[in-house]
């Protein structure tokens, strides 16, 4: 398998997650398609590691594994304590403010 | 191939400039000096040790940055550039740091601004018992730190990845922090969930753009970049694809159009030290790293980003000022007010000479005080459900406290660029810079939505003056000596830079003279 269809694949799975945060309503769910933005990140920098022969994209995604996890622990923070006083994790509910 | 080299050569420990990185060092020292505090520090003692150590820990890490002054080197194996704008930078998101934990430290349980029990559900006796029993969330105090911290880092990283960590140390601690209110806890949560899921999305488009930059490059470091950029022979694909991504991700921070949705909710929802934090600290470090992957990592191609900054310019100019007309509450007028400063900031930045990079430097300070000054006005004016938000309530204010109004006058005269305030000094640099770079045009819309946004400014003071108050208005709560402190800042820095601007543009200078280390 050539590195490029890693690329390819790489593009794909960003533009699933990128949609999906558009397209969906449920916070989690969104939070989930940024992950999965994330880990298209981590494919394309091992990927292109490989292509340049070099480590800097190996050490790159180790990098935002960490960060991905310490996005999870505050994120899923905010989301369940908005969750607990609406008893809705629907963004389209959080209305509030506006205009 | 690489376990080979491995066996040949020992392993060598990495070279650290600590001295060089002090700044940084001290905040993020101060950060875990906080949550050890937490730890073990008694609940009610709390609050006293937080707020004189990070007050004498943000002094001494401004000292060490002053210390620094006149290096221009690459620290810590190339990760970290420490040079003159850098230094400029760090200096004013300490001191601006140091004016919001004024506010932060205001602890009174009537005029606090931060919630009692941030797990407790907002109206259930859980809630009311912790507002009873007087207890405060003293977490901010760390939080805040470590978001400084990464404040720092972000203008200094030399190398994307660097970037990428500091701009996540930054903005998961704000995420945290803006669902911190003590009232309107709902506005407040979300405003943090807003932040939060647009925040990580738009670090996401970064970071793919940092993957698309280095598979054009092989390198991540921003100097290699700008070498790989002047002998391109790569994909170009590749290499406009990641700076149209990187550039979402720092835009996005910085609150320019379209990318600004966020910061009016967020603004109006997060307790107001926060907001103050957010409006000077953030966007400076925001404009500090913009600068430095512009100048350095893709000053080769600037006729390619150019244009783009030119609209992005102009959209967030003109919509940030015509937007902010129709606000009714004064947090979200001031952010849509931060989205126009925003715009007239990015001016500069387009300049792309020495004089416009210490325009911009300039301007930030300029701003940043007066944000901060204005925000402590805010938590001021209060009624019984806390601060007094809405610009109806604003009505007459200048006639029972002639001495609050009158100094949120001249703030607002100083955002809108009216002689002898730091505010059209600031302008007058960053639009004579864009002049002297080739962007007239751009100026000509920049002084045209001046003068949108000096209307709405005008507006808010003939309400504060020239109309009645209401007979059940909100009081203006005596400042405490912090948030007097802050104001009293706020007003001293914006006069000085309007009457006396000649040390500050000239330190300014100085500072962009050697621009920034490759």
């Amino acid at each position: 398998m050539t590195p490029i269809n890693l690329i390819v694949l790489s593009f794909v799975l960003f533009t699933i997650g990128a949609v999906g945060v558009l397209v969906r309503r449920n916070a989690i769910v969104m939070f989930m398609c940024v992950e999965l933005m994330l880990n298209a990140a981590n494919l394309a920098f091992v990927t292109f590691a490989r292509m340049h022969g070099n480590l800097d994209g190996q050490i790159a995604a180790f990098f935002v594994m960490v960060v991905a996890a310490a996005e999870v622990v505050v994120g899923l923070a905010i989301i369940v304590s908005i969750f607990r006083t609406r008893r809705t994790a629907s963004v389209d509910d959080a209305n509030l403010l506006k205009y | 191939m690489n376990s080979q080299l491995l066996a040949q050569s020992a392993v060598q420990a990495p070279h650290i400039e600590y001295g060089q990185l002090a700044p940084m060092l001290i905040v993020f020292g101060l950060a875990i000096a906080g949550v050890l505090v937490e730890a073990f520090v008694p609940r009610r003692a709390r609050s006293a040790v937080h707020a004189p150590l990070t007050l004498v820990g943000l002094a001494a890490a401004f000292v060490a940055t002053v210390l620094q002054a006149g290096t221009h080197h690459v620290a810590a194996e190339g990760a970290v550039g420490v040079d003159g704008p850098t230094l400029f930078i760090q200096g004013t998101i300490i001191a601006l740091a140091f004016v919001s934990s004024l506010l932060i430290a205001e602890r009174r349980p009537d005029t606090s601004a931060f919630v009692s029990d941030a797990a407790s559900v907002p109206g259930t006796q859980e809630e009311r018992e912790s507002l009873v029993a007087g207890d405060v969330q003293t977490e901010v105090y760390p939080l805040t730190m470590f978001a400084v911290g990464g404040m720092l880092l972000f203008p200094a990283a030399n190398d994307l990845l660097t970037m990428f960590v500091a701009l996540e140390v930054l903005s998961l601690p704000l995420y945290v922090l803006c669902g911190l209110a003590r009232r309107r806890r709902l506005l407040s949560q979300e405003a943090a969930v807003k932040y939060f899921l647009l925040g990580a999305f738009s670090s996401a488009f970064f970071l793919y753009g940092i993957a698309m930059v280095y598979g054009f490059a092989g390198s991540i470091r921003l100097s290699e970049i700008a070498l790989a950029v002047s002998h391109s022979g790569g994909n170009e694909t590749l290499l406009l694809l990641g700076l149209a991504l990187l550039g979402m991700g720092l835009l996005f921070k910085l609150g320019a159009v379209p990318f600004h949705s966020w910061k009016p909710d967020v603004y109006q929802g997060a307790p107001t030290p926060i907001t103050a934090l957010m409006g000077s600290c953030t966007v400076v470090a925001a404009f500090g790293a913009l600068l430095r992957v512009l100048y350095v990592g893709f000053g080769g191609m600037q006729w390619d980003w150019r244009p783009f900054m030119w609209g992005i310019a102009i959209l967030t100019m003109v919509i940030g000022a015509i937007v902010a007309i129709t606000q009714a509450d004064v947090k979200r007028m001031l952010a849509y007010s931060s989205i126009a400063h925003a715009g007239f900031v990015l001016t500069g930045v387009i300049a792309s000479s020495s004089q416009g990079l210490s325009s911009t430097l300039f301007y930030l300070v300029a701003y940043g005080f007066t944000t901060v000054g204005a925000f402590a006005i805010v938590t001021l004016v209060r009624d019984a459900a806390g601060e007094a938000n809405h610009l109806s309530r604003w009505a007459g204010l200048g006639r029972r406290s002639p001495l609050v109004a009158g100094i949120f006058a001249f703030f607002l005269l100083a955002f809108a660029g009216i002689p002898l305030t730091s505010g059209f000094t600031g302008k007058f640099a960053v639009f004579a810079a864009a002049v002297a770079g080739g962007a007239t045009p751009l100026v000509i819309v920049g002084v045209l939505s001046s003068a949108v946004a000096a209307f709405f400014y005008v507006r808010v003071i003939v309400v504060m003056f020239f109309s009645d108050p209401n007979p059940d208005g909100p009081t203006v709560a005596a400042p405490s000596l912090l948030t007097g402190a802050a104001v009293a800042v706020g007003v001293a820095v914006t006069l000085v830079l309007g009457v006396l601007p000649q040390p500050a543009l000239d330190l300014a200078a100085n500072a962009a003279a050697g621009l920034f280390v490759r």
